[in-house]
């Protein structure tokens, strides 16, 4: 793997980002920092701003202004496909699986940026030897699967690619209790592989009990960050929530 | 709550496929009151209100108003029994002015231009519209008045603006173009769906003071909101939805100490995933 | 004496070649959501070029296939790249109305090549008829399902086995997460561009062979067929365009056996009709799906119309009226009396589709309507011919509502296949109806146009009375559009859910909207009829529908003084520059790509 820059830099950072709907402002001078091979998570409720993050570093959505930065390299007026070819992978909100596809040829379409089909079959059998699973139901349209089970195509896809940071929007959402606990597992393998991760989650306890770093974010600005362990107990974190002292 | 309530709703249902958006939802609403309806993302919000205002129509359980069963009427009917609604992210009517965004609020209320009659109604209308008599005039110029009058609330925002197109009003211009066109079919009940979405503080007051304005007034109002400030400081009642169902009603406060609430809006944690049901995994 | 298997091989032979047609509009549907009009013109474009491959190259068969599919699958990518690609992030409208001017400008560019008489298409294949139970298949039957297996077997490896074929597919399901994989959807809309057109252009070359005669009428034909069988099959559905197809094939064939051939194409449209009404997703989709999200973003371009101040409309009409006391020629009145019923014809449908957003794509049909019902009071019940007229407009009025009705469930479009549909309906109709339209024969010495008993001879007087009606009709116009019913109506085309939740009932104003226009319609046939004396069901067709479009395009859509400024304009500049008939064509069909491109809001603004 390519290491381009020192590695005390984050693989990934916002800075000062504001982006618009139209006239409707939905982030206000946002600045994130995900350090190599941590998982970062962004934490909020409803139209507090954490989808439009998940475009902006995808590249669905251009800022109009602040800088975002890859691995050193901006990625502002990159296609979406160009981005993903840098090295991010995508686990999608709901998943977004090609439902009419079977579960192989989903987790094949994550290697679709790749070549080298004899390492691409030999990533396939290690991907799903972490899901052992999945294995069994190879040749089933995707569509058909339980949103746990999707989640863990998914996530599957999202390696195949080799990516050196994946980005998840909500991966427990809709999910029980169950399989919660195997994809908080599976994101933690993955980082102790070195893969960073960047999340968006709803669902604070969760989130804060896997990630190294945590922003929580209300009506586009940043109004809590640091360490997860530090917030997982603060008081602050609820109120961003369910607002108490005067919020928005 | 005093006398019968304006708007009933028992055991609300509605699925898509394998999913119940919306399960089972009982919710009365009185006279003057307002009620919001908070909840996760997904949770079934904006589904219970197409169902309310006949965009959709339920799979079990039923909708009335003043003890008259609507359930299933399209929005056209419901919108000539005084039920008015907002859109999410706003949906007014980009290439008409100001001016006519508002007065098709107030359609349903014509009734010189617009006559009840039966087959030949259309026709009348036509006629009517092209001949113009005193009582069309009259009445076209009594709801422009009107209009003007609704738009005054606004302040300086909308008035100046009258004549121009929509889809050239800013953001929060074009959402509160939406009120007004909701206020000129003075509605009995009158169902926001965010109202606030994408608002910055200052424009978010100046809309929370208006709902306040108009639940003064005695409007009986249905509201969806996540800003839970404007929520607790407006409502007489919450109620509170995750994964299609009711999970807690009552005042403000209560709603928001409620740990069911807490949970839903903050998750298990992990510890209490683990005391859970195992589900069945294929 | 043909067998009943007989018409069910040839129902499964041209439900081949349909196949070839509906897979390509269900790929090109199915990845970027449009429903190319122009897939009949490369359908045309393939039989012509097999026609000089067969008959001036004398290239063998096999040759002349590849010849064939790959050069249609050139003009394909061609169509991609530059008619569809720079309108990736324009108005909804503007792919729909591009590829109806990229259709245009095809069809004509390959009449003007070979001329519009039909040319034999020889299949050098032996002549000979195999028995096959009660029915017989010749070489031709076997080459055409050859093709269409073969077709088939490719394109199943490609969307199967394939890295581009998965990103095919994968882009039909989920374009964003298609995307965020990196599949690059360019490529995607290019590649499928190119399949569709390859397999077009066979398809038209296979239909020329089998009926030994190719010629330009084709094309529509083509488009709409595709279409049905597409429509029927679930839209976007590829094994579903190939059962869609081969039940039409059927449908046709049987249909044919029971009522004879001029019925033919009668049961294709009925068949749409009936699924856009009763399953417009298809034979194949569940019942109760989701409501489907209701379609953002405008429809229309959003613009500032020019304000013309009504002194300078006045003075403007005051010198178009005084006009013929002017020594002008005979030729330029006829001109102008020709823009004037035009004009009237745009004055519809600039209503109808720019203010109501019904983009009908046959609304010549409403001028046959007017025509026929006033040319055939005056001739068989002696009605005065300005009676006559009137009761034409009204009966265009009740009868083309009545007939459009069932597209005002739909959007977007199906709004216009449905309306194509339709006029080409109504066409068959009155060709089939001999009893009352006489049939082909036509309807002739129709009274020439009179008022209170005064016959209007000269071309002054004709050129007065039809400004005079194109002026009122325009009047009232905007009389209905500054009242209530003018809001109303551009409401339902701005975001009719937002219409409904208001009171208004999408039924009731479309209606409203088609009465009036049908009136104006009606009218404009009318006097046409008694202008021209004879008519047939070809006198208006679908060209005429499509320079109404590129009027209205051109003046801006709703708007009531561009419609007749277009129509001075297309049709007074072409005499002015002395311009060939047969190069008119072209040019309106390059007029309204370039206005889709560069101006979508027309000369004078949308309204």
């Amino acid at each position: 793997m390519n290491g381009s820059v020192a590695s005390t830099e984050p693989i990934l950072r916002l800075s000062n980002v504001n982006t618009f709907y139209g006239q409707a402002q939905a982030h206000f001078d946002l600045s994130i920092d995900v350090p190599r091979g941590h998982i970062v998570c962004l934490l909020g409720g409803n139209a507090s701003g954490k989808s439009t993050t998940m475009k902006i570093i995808l590249g669905l959505v251009r800022p109009r202004s602040g800088e975002v930065i890859f691995d050193g390299a901006s990625t502002l007026g990159l296609s979406t496909p160009q981005i993903v070819r840098r090295g991010i992978a995508s686990v999608p909100e709901a998943r977004r699986l090609f439902a009419e596809m079977s579960v192989r040829e989903n987790i094949l379409m994550g290697a679709f940026v790749r070549n080298d089909s004899a390492e691409i079959a030999r990533d396939l059998e290690r991907v799903l030897g972490l899901f052992p699973k999945l294995g069994q139901r190879l040749s089933q349209r995707a569509g058909l699967l339980s949103g746990g089970e999707q989640q863990m195509v998914a996530m599957a896809r999202a390696l195949m690619s080799r990516p050196r940071m994946i980005v998840m929007d909500e991966p427990t959402m809709g999910l029980s209790p169950l399989y919660v606990d195997r994809v908080l597992e599976l994101i933690r393998t993955i980082n102790r592989e070195g893969v960073s991760i960047f999340m968006v989650e709803q669902n604070a306890s969760l989130a804060l009990e896997i990630a190294h770093e945590a922003y929580v974010l209300q009506t586009g600005r940043i109004v809590l960050s640091g360490p997860a362990r530090e917030l997982k107990d603060d008081p602050r974190v609820r109120d961003a929530y369910l607002g108490g002292a005067d919020a928005a | 709550m005093a006398g019968a309530p304006l708007l009933s709703l028992r055991g609300l249902t509605r699925r898509f496929g394998g999913l119940t958006a919306v399960d089972g939802i009982d919710l009365d609403l009185g006279q003057g009151e307002l009620v919001s309806i908070i909840g996760p993302n997904g949770a079934g919000k904006t589904t219970l209100f197409n169902l309310v205002t006949g965009l959709d129509r339920p799979d079990e359980g039923e909708v009335r108003l003043d003890g008259k069963d609507i359930t299933g009427l399209a929005p056209e009917k419901l919108a000539g029994i005084g039920i008015a609604r907002t859109f999410q992210l706003g949906r007014v009517f980009g290439n008409l002015s100001v001016m006519d965004n508002v007065l098709i609020g107030a359609h349903a209320r014509l009734r010189a231009v617009k006559p009840a009659v039966p087959l030949i109604g259309p026709l009348l209308e036509l006629g009517l519209a092209l001949l113009r008599p005193s009582s069309v005039k009259a009445e076209e110029e009594g709801l422009r008045e009107e209009v003007r009058r609704i738009l005054a609330r606004f302040g300086e925002r909308l008035l100046p603006r009258i004549d121009q197109p929509a889809y050239s009003l800013s953001y929060a211009n074009r959402r509160r173009v939406e009120i007004a066109r909701a206020l000129a079919l003075k509605p009995r009940l009158l169902l926001l769906d965010e109202p606030t979405a994408g608002m910055n503080p200052t424009e978010t007051a100046e809309m929370q003071a208006l709902i306040a304005e108009l639940k003064a007034a005695g409007l009986t109002i249905l509201l969806i909101e996540h800003k839970l400030d404007m929520v607790m400081r407006l409502s007489d009642r919450v109620m509170v939805m995750d994964e299609g169902k009711k999970i807690a009603e009552g005042a403000g406060e209560e709603v928001r100490r409620d740990p069911n609430v807490i949970e839903a809006y903050l998750g298990h944690g992990l510890s209490q995933a683990a005391h859970d049901e195992p589900e069945e995994v294929a | 004496m043909s067998s009943w298997l007989d018409y069910t091989i040839n129902g499964l032979i041209v439900g081949n070649v349909y196949a070839l047609v509906a897979v390509g509009l269900a790929l090109i549907f199915g990845v970027s959501r449009l429903i190319n009009f122009a897939q009949g013109s490369i359908y045309l474009v393939g039989a012509y070029i097999g026609w000089v491959a067969v008959v001036q190259l004398q290239t063998p068969l096999l040759v002349t296939i590849v010849l064939v599919a790959t050069a249609a699958a050139v003009v394909g990518l061609i169509i991609e790249r530059f008619g569809l690609r720079p309108l990736q992030n324009s108005v909804r409208i503007a792919p729909l109305l591009a590829t109806i001017g990229i259709s245009f400008v095809l069809d004509q560019l390959v009449m003007l090549t070979f001329s519009p008489n039909p040319r034999a298409l020889p299949s050098q294949l032996p002549d000979i008829r195999f028995q096959v139970g009660q029915g017989t298949i010749g070489p031709l039957d076997i080459l055409i399902a050859a093709v269409g297996t073969g077709s088939a077997l490719l394109l199943f490896v490609f969307l199967r086995y394939t890295k581009l074929g998965w990103a095919v597919r994968a882009t039909a399901q989920d374009r964003d997460a298609a995307m965020q994989m990196g599949v690059d959807v360019n490529r995607v809309n290019q590649a499928v561009f190119g399949i569709a057109a390859a397999l077009g252009g066979v398809s038209g070359m296979l239909v020329g062979m089998y009926y030994n005669q190719i010629d330009t009428a084709m094309s529509l034909q083509a488009t709409l067929k595709g279409v049905v069988a597409e429509v029927v099959g679930g839209a976007g559905n590829v094994p579903g365009a190939v059962v869609g197809s081969m039940l039409l094939g059927l449908v046709e064939s049987y249909g044919v056996a029971v009522f004879g051939t001029s019925y033919r194409n009668l049961f294709a449209f009925l068949l749409l009709i009936l699924v856009l009404v009763l399953r417009p997703n298809g034979l194949f989709a569940s019942a109760r799906q989701a409501p489907p999200e209701p379609l953002t973003g405008t429809f229309i371009a959003p613009s500032r119309p020019v304000r013309i101040p009504p002194w300078a409309l006045v003075i403007t009409a005051g010198l178009f009226a005084l006009l013929p006391l002017f020594p002008v020629s005979d030729y330029l009145l006829q001109t102008l009396i020709n823009a004037w019923l035009l004009g009237m014809l745009a004055l519809s449908l600039t209503l109808v589709a720019g203010t109501v957003g019904q983009v009908s794509l046959g609304h010549a049909a409403l001028l046959a309507i007017g025509a026929y019902t006033s040319a055939l009071l005056s001739l068989n019940f002696s009605l005065p011919v300005g009676l006559a007229i009137i009761c034409g407009g009204l009966m265009t009025a009740a009868l083309g509502t009545l007939l459009i009705s069932p597209s005002f469930r739909l959007r977007g479009h199906y709004v216009s296949i449905a309306t194509l549909a339709i006029g080409e309906i109504v066409s068959l109709v009155i060709l089939n109806w001999e009893s009352v339209t006489h049939g082909p024969i036509g309807v002739s010495g129709i009274p020439p146009l009179s008022l209170f008993g005064y016959e209007l001879v000269s071309a002054a007087s004709v050129y007065w009375f039809s400004f005079a009606v194109m002026v009122l009709l325009a009047l009232l116009q905007v009389r209905l559009l500054t009242s209530h019913l003018g809001r109303s109506f551009r409401a339902i085309r701005d975001d009719d859910v937002a219409a409904r939740a208001y009171g208004l009932s999408l039924n009731r104003y479309k209606s409203l909207a088609f009465i009036f226009g049908g009136f104006a319609a009606g009218v404009s046939g009318g006097i046409a009829a008694h202008l021209y004396s004879y008519i047939n069901h070809e006198t208006f067709n679908t060209q005429q529908s499509i320079l109404a479009l590129t009027i209205v395009i051109l003046g801006g859509l709703g708007n009531v003084a561009g419609a007749i400024v277009g129509a001075v304009a297309l049709v007074g500049l072409p005499e002015a520059f002395r311009i060939a008939a047969e190069y008119r064509i072209l040019i309106y069909g390059i007029v309204l790509l370039l206005l889709v491109r560069f101006r979508p809001q027309g000369l004078l603004g949308t309204i």
